[in-house]
């Protein structure tokens, strides 16, 4: 009885098809770029361990690094805001995490509370003062960037005397919450279940619920949006906390993996961020973006860097690969995001 | 046309209170007269058309009777009933919707998504609550449909859409979500003839399920069609209105400032071309002033 269809098919809607469908996706650029870079290393250095598990498993942990921010980077730019401040925050938080538990001999869980505790509340000022001011977030994260890379450096010199901390493995070696974020599934880093996790509950939210679509909405035309009953400023601030906790996870899984934290942790991630949002699909400007998308932009920069290293190429060479891929991602993007437009 | 039939199509009748009345609302932007002392009604089922020049206060006008400024003196009723409008979302719940031109919809989300923008329909409890996309799809076709918009698919970008369907769908969607009032902000300016049409059918439709519309325009080809009743401003002053049977759309471009100016213009380039200035005079209302 249930073969006749639900709705009467409208003579006007014509099937277009698996394969355009699919080249209308944000995600097309990032998963063809994945697959591209993953051909051209596994001709380049298959025969060098690439191709092997535990080649397999450090390409994904580093994805799974950036990835961790990533997928918060990329609702938020959906949103029409940057946050040049994740980098910072990840040295920031990680430092709270060292000094925490090596110079003051707090418990695992007070450390980690700490530090995102910390985060939620710098998330929470950038995007107030990016709401309340009408700044540009680009402007405000950038003052941010340096004032907790200065704030952290200072203070940690001033507590510690040096910038680094190290030798916590003592204190978290058998601690069960420090085994969440460092534990090892075989040779698959735990990194990797947070990485996919958080990119799942991320895409989830975007296309499920209504916040996903606010967020939309924010990005796409906050005066619109703000028209119909959109809350555009609590979206925003919701977004920027969001994406400065992600940075205390990054901050966390780092610290307590390598039982040092040290005072420059986390620079450039704020660009490898970006990166990773826009390889994915999603628009500088705000509106249109994916968090399926960013997955793949983060195993793009994650094959380049360790493809790099496997195929026996200088790591100097990372950031022109970096570059490139980025305006190759942009280029792609505009070019689905207008056929998507034109309905083809 | 006399004075006194400008104020008897200016004044509501006596019987059912006008869905939206404004009575001499003042509004000052420091030492600027925005608007002085203007008056107009909207009732069920009628078209107000609002004209005026660029400057002539029909924005403020506007803001003012959807909650974004707060008119300095003046009285608004809904229903009869004084209001005082803090901000849009008030002048939303007394059923008072404006759909600006540019700013109605988010051309990257789909028609469905952008309909429930901000009242989306949900599933669940919690944080498992999930949009329902399948209703939000149905109800915006329906919604449409009983607008006399047949879409195709609703799942596609609002960018697809041409203008016109665009502004059409802006409209629905205040309707659908109680709207009594809709006011339309220069909802054709930017569009093409035939465009154009389809959203002057539009607001047809709406009048005919017994909407109160307020058509803010500059061009007399778009507003005569439709209009009920006119109104017109000039510098923030109320210049009069209309009702559609007392008069032509020539007249309604002479009362709008723009006929003396044309008529001028015409003299000086039928002067320079060397042509005897006694043509038969065209109707004023074949050309309009661009934005």
């Amino acid at each position: 009885m249930a073969t006749a269809p639900a709705r009467p098919a409208d003579e006007r809607v014509r099937n277009v098809g698996l394969a355009r469908t699919l080249l209308n996706r944000p995600e097309l650029g990032a998963v063809t770029g994945a697959i591209l870079v993953w051909v051209l290393f596994a001709i380049l250095a298959g025969d060098r361990g690439f191709l092997s598990l535990r080649g397999a498993a450090t390409y994904l942990e580093v994805a799974a690094q950036v990835g961790i921010i990533g997928s918060a980077v990329t609702l938020l730019m959906i949103s029409g805001e940057f946050d040049l401040s994740v980098g910072s925050m990840v040295g920031a938080a990680g430092m709270i995490v060292a000094i925490g538990i090596g110079e003051w001999g707090w418990p695992v869980w007070l450390a980690i509370l700490a530090a995102f505790a910390f985060a939620l509340a710098v998330g929470f000022i950038n995007g107030y003062i990016v709401v309340r001011t009408r700044l540009p977030s680009f402007i405000v994260t950038l003052g941010t960037l340096f004032i907790l890379r200065g704030l952290t450096i200072g203070v940690t010199r001033t507590v510690v005397g040096s910038t680094q901390v190290g030798g916590l493995r003592a204190s978290t070696d058998n601690d069960p919450i420090a085994a969440l974020f460092t534990a090892q599934i075989g040779p698959i880093d735990v990194a990797i279940f947070w990485w996919l996790g958080l990119a799942m509950i991320a895409t989830y939210v975007l296309m499920r619920t209504s916040f996903g679509n606010w967020i939309f909405g924010t990005g796409g035309s906050p005066i619109a949006a703000r028209n119909v009953g959109v809350p555009v400023a609590r979206v925003k601030i919701v977004l920027f906390m969001a994406t400065a906790a992600s940075a205390a996870m990054l901050a966390v899984i780092q610290v307590l993996g390598a039982g040092s934290g040290d005072v420059l942790r986390g620079e450039g991630k704020e660009f490898e961020a970006i990166i990773t949002a826009v390889i994915g699909g999603t628009l500088l400007t705000g509106g249109y973006g994916s968090a399926i998308g960013a997955i793949f932009g983060a195993l793009t920069l994650g094959i380049t860097r360790q493809g790099l290293f496997f195929a026996g190429i200088s790591s100097d060479w990372y950031q022109a690969f970096l570059g490139l891929l980025l305006l190759t991602a942009v280029l792609v993007n505009n070019w689905v995001r207008s056929r998507a437009l034109k309905g083809g | 046309m006399t004075a006194t039939d400008a104020s008897r199509a200016g004044t509501p009748p006596a019987g059912e209170a006008p869905l939206i009345e404004a009575r001499d609302l003042t509004k000052y932007f420091g030492s600027v007269i925005a608007l002085h002392e203007v008056s107009l009604h909207v009732r069920q089922g009628e078209v107000l058309c609002l004209l005026g020049d660029n400057g002539a206060g029909k924005s403020t006008l506007i803001k003012a009777l959807s909650g974004v400024h707060l008119p300095d003196s003046g009285q608004l009723l809904v229903d009869g009933k004084e209001v005082h409008f803090e901000s849009p979302r008030d002048a939303l719940h007394n059923g008072i919707a404006t759909v600006y031109q540019d700013l109605a919809m988010i051309p990257l989300m789909s028609i469905s998504r952008n309909f429930f923008l901000g009242s989306e329909p949900t599933n669940g409890w919690g944080p498992f609550r999930t949009i329902n996309l399948r209703e939000a799809d149905q109800v915006t076709r329906e919604a449409l449909k009983e607008m006399g918009i047949d879409l195709r698919d609703t799942s596609q970008p609002v960018g697809t859409l041409s203008g016109g369907e665009r502004q059409s769908v802006a409209i629905a969607r205040a309707i659908h979500f109680g709207a009594k009032v809709v006011i339309l902000d220069e909802p054709t300016s930017a569009l093409g003839v035939k465009e154009a049409a389809v959203v002057l059918r539009f607001i047809t439709q709406a009048r005919d399920q017994g909407i109160g519309v307020i058509l803010i325009t500059h061009n007399v080809n778009h507003a005569y069609p439709v209009g009920d009743r006119f109104t017109i401003l000039d510098r923030g002053r109320l210049k009069g209105t209309y009702a559609k049977s007392d008069l032509m759309p020539a007249d309604l471009l002479e009362h709008m400032g723009g006929g003396a100016e044309l008529d001028e213009l015409r003299h000086e380039l039928e002067e320079a071309a060397g042509v005897d200035p006694q043509p038969p005079k065209p109707p004023a209302g074949s050309i309009a002033p661009h934005a």
